[in-house]
């Protein structure tokens, strides 16, 4: 037993090492020097420099794309969550012919390769005159972050007790006022761990923003990044900067709200 | 459940599901299902964005054949082929023993969890350009055939092992532990407890991670498009790749849907197991 026990703490140490490196590798490379950067920079930043950060937000105005991925993750979020809260507690909780087909559509158009719509919704987009638009991005993203959301969140709603809401229609409450005064007060936490969850994946979808944008004034985040050009090579230490100003916010959610996302997500992949 | 309540009863339930669903299921009737009928459709015609003086004539399966017999076509779904199997063996292997070792041990929880969450939630853009600026010193390895496979293998396994030891780790903590009390009792070793007990029981587990897995490896984009582009040359171009270049940089719209549609089959396929496996789930209605 305490041989097995040593065996484990080693391949943990092996994971947080393997996971931890590139990240160092990342730091330390935006704050090295431009000089040191091409052909093999240093694993130690000497003398390290904040420059690339400060060019990042005069420079390259990497508050732009910032603002424009909030702006788009944000109300795709609010959109999914509002609607898809509804969808999933009629799946957890009512009866209804053709519920199981529903779930299941709902589960296999979660899984659809957003290449498969790439064409018709830029076609689309381009009739309406949307494209390079919040809305012509907003809109896209609801494929992929409708379906989760309402996956998630009939996970979540079937672990709590039918009790609740039944003592309140006992009680004379109506099914509807039932699960909005009684059901989504008790489900803030696993509403709040769905928003997140689908936030993070519109925070860092790529394909649909670097089809459906044209220039730095509505591109997301990750597209900026991306598409980042120095005037001879890879301007790397904005890049890696870049990179790192893109990661803090995903990071600091996942810190915050850790235990919850790991139920949600297993809940999600491995749960009916 | 007993059919007790009065038909009205029941009805006005009915009702108000619909209501409760219409406006989710409409959105993803109008989003996505509807746009995957016009791909379909799209695919029949020859459309070109860059000669629109051609219009857009319906051609049948012309644009099939031609794919058929492209050579980049094929190319890029025996990249992609490979792509898959050999970052989705690697990443069970490790995920397998990387779960095994989580479950044990209990020091540092909160540290495992986070090395597990990070990579996974940072934007695949960023993996992608952390490694090719970790590859980019090693003289020569980007500009390789297949050398250039080696920093798209590693940043996928960095980023997705992760998350299947999280869903392998799930599947162990469902594990009956006086089931291992019982082969300790029968005197067992290590090994065969793992062999005949881990494994079988795991093995659901094991074939949803799989089947998961396979299926995002299958549509890998962003990882390539930003590490390599695809290069050199073609030599890295996956399918999803080859088909967003057919459409937004070739502006062929009825040739690039075909291959959307092609896409689409394989992941419908691998879809369609992956829901198999999880119906039981489904049709319950209580976990």
């Amino acid at each position: 037993m305490r041989d097995q026990s040593r065996w484990a703490t080693l391949v943990i140490a092996a994971l947080v090492l393997a996971v931890a490196f590139p990240f160092y590798r990342a730091v330390a490379g935006s704050l090295t020097p431009e000089a040191q950067l091409f052909g093999g920079a240093p694993l130690w930043p000497d003398p390290p420099v904040l420059y690339h950060y400060r060019a990042l937000f005069t420079e390259r105005q990497f508050w732009l794309p910032i603002r424009n991925s909030l702006i788009v993750a944000g109300t795709t979020t609010l959109f999914c969550v509002t609607l898809g809260s509804l969808c999933a507690y009629a799946l957890a909780r009512l009866r209804f012919r053709g519920k199981t087909l529903l779930l299941g559509a709902i589960l296999a158009v979660s899984m659809f390769p957003q290449i498969a719509v790439v064409s018709p919704l830029f076609l689309l987009l381009r009739s309406l005159r949307l494209i390079n638009t919040y809305p012509g991005l907003v809109l896209p993203y609801l494929t992929f972050a409708m379906p989760l959301t309402v996956w998630l969140l009939v996970g979540y709603f079937r672990q709590l007790p039918a009790e609740l809401e039944e003592a309140a229609m006992v009680d004379g409450a109506s099914r509807f006022r039932a699960f909005r005064e009684v059901i989504v007060p008790l489900a803030l936490p696993g509403l709040a761990a769905t928003a997140i969850l689908t936030f993070v994946y519109s925070w860092n979808e790529f394909l649909f923003a670097l089809s459906f944008t044209l220039g730095p004034e509505r591109q997301t985040v990750p597209v900026a990044i991306a598409l980042f050009r120095g005037q001879y090579q890879v301007p790397w230490g904005q890049v890696l900067a870049a990179a790192i100003v893109a990661t803090a916010p995903v990071a600091l959610l996942v810190l915050a709200f850790q235990r919850r996302i790991v139920q949600g997500l297993t809940a999600g992949a491995v749960k009916g | 459940m007993p059919p007790t309540e009065p038909r009205g009863a029941e009805a006005r339930e009915a009702r108000l599901a619909w209501w409760m669903t219409g406006p989710a299921v409409l959105t993803i009737l109008l989003v996505a299902l509807f746009p995957l009928g016009w791909t379909i459709w799209e695919s029949l015609h020859l459309h070109d964005l860059r000669m629109p003086w051609l219009g857009r004539p319906f051609v049948g399966l012309d644009n099939y054949v031609e794919v058929l017999q492209d050579r980049r076509f094929w190319d890029s779904m025996a990249h992609t082929v490979w792509f898959a199997v050999v970052s989705v063996s690697l990443e069970l292997v490790v995920g397998c023993a990387l779960a095994l070792a989580m479950n044990r041990t209990f020091r540092g929880r909160t540290l495992v969890r986070l090395s597990i969450l990070i990579p996974w939630a940072i934007p695949t853009v960023v993996a992608a350009l952390v490694w090719r600026f970790m590859f980019e010193g090693l003289e020569g390895w980007l500009a390789h055939d297949l050398k250039a496979w080696v920093p798209i293998i590693l940043a996928d396994a960095w980023k997705e092992t992760p998350f299947v030891a999280l869903l392998l780790l799930a599947g162990l903590q469902g594990i009956d532990p006086s089931l291992y009390e019982a082969a300790r009792i029968d005197g067992a070793s290590s090994w065969r407890q793992f062999r005949h007990v881990t494994l079988p029981l795991l093995a659901p587990a094991i074939m949803v991670a799989l089947i998961f897995r396979t299926m995002n490896a299958f549509r890998v984009f962003d990882l390539i498009y930003v590490l390599t582009g695809g290069g050199p040359g073609t030599a890295t171009e996956p399918i999803s790749l080859y088909t967003f270049n057919s459409l937004m940089q070739n502006l062929r719209f009825g040739y690039g849907s075909t291959l959307s549609v092609l896409v689409f089959l394989v992941t419908f396929g691998l879809a369609l197991g992956y829901i198999r496996l999880l119906g039981r789930g489904l049709t319950e209605t209580r976990a």
